[in-house]
């Protein structure tokens, strides 16, 4: 499995995460996707710059296209310096918010792609990666 | 910013989303939005969410607010013109919007608010065909 091409966004503010729909979008066309996996990549891919701007003060998302075999697939990461998670497994959970969201932004991302990769430690940040293949 | 223009027709709210939904646009149309309810005694909110590509847990969250607040005020809301894979892509994000009426088209959620206002409206408990 090869990466072939591959880009990175600051992802700072409301506006960046209206750029982070728009630059997925593009990706996920150029990928041959459906409209609807277009839709899910850049609907997970915007819940989780979101929860950026708010719960980290920024980061940075890095986007790159996967060729395993016939299978072509397209890779986010989100990364930031933030306060990171302490428990995972809950805030995964729907419905728990530590903001004033609806608690849907990274279950529900989960569910809008194949593979779904959390890695946090408190204090230190967070990441999480996302993959949708075609 | 970019405000959302809200257009009023008889007794009734018009919003067509036609912008990038930054977070901000939508915060400001939800109070946009029930001020004018408040301010033009209005029955209905009709929000056209055609031109919109995706839908995130904010904008759903916003919709079901709007929804909610016009309730309160005596206003019925109806959301048209969902994208099918918006709709799709908003189930699997765990997002049914509740409490949310939604139709087809715009010609179709005019027809419900009309219909709910009209209901609402009838003292004598007769629906109005």
């Amino acid at each position: 499995m090869a990466a072939s091409r591959n880009e990175s966004r600051r992802v700072g503010s409301d506006e960046d995460v209206v750029r982070v729909r728009h630059l997925v979008r593009e990706w996920a066309v150029g990928a041959g996707f459906s409209l609807v996996d277009q839709t899910k990549l850049v609907t997970a891919a915007s819940e989780l710059a979101r929860n950026l701007v708010q719960h980290a003060g920024g980061g940075e998302m890095h986007i790159e296209t996967l060729n395993s075999g016939p299978k072509v697939g397209l890779r986010l990461t989100f990364a930031d310096r933030g306060p990171g998670i302490r428990d995972i497994e809950q805030a995964m959970r729907d419905g728990f918010t530590t903001g004033n969201g609806l608690g849907l932004g990274l279950g529900g991302s989960k569910r809008l792609v194949n593979d779904f990769e959390i890695h946090s430690r408190p204090g230190e940040g967070t990441t999480v990666k996302i993959t949708r293949w075609k | 910013m970019e405000r959302i223009p809200i257009l009023k027709l008889g007794d009734c709210l018009l919003v067509s989303i036609q912008v990038d939904m930054h977070d901000r646009t939508a915060m400001a149309l939800q109070d946009d939005l029930t001020q004018r309810i408040a301010q033009t005694r209005s029955r209905g909110v009709l929000i056209d969410i055609s031109a919109l590509e995706m839908v995130d847990s904010f904008i759903g969250r916003m919709l079901a607010n709007i929804a909610a607040m016009a309730r309160v005020l005596d206003a019925q809301t109806v959301v048209v013109g969902m994208r099918p894979a918006v709709a799709i892509t908003l189930v699997e994000l765990g997002l049914s919007l509740p409490g949310v009426r939604t139709a087809l088209n715009v010609e179709k959620g005019m027809e419900l608010i009309g219909r709910a206002v009209a209901g609402v409206t009838t003292s004598n408990g007769r629906k109005p065909e």
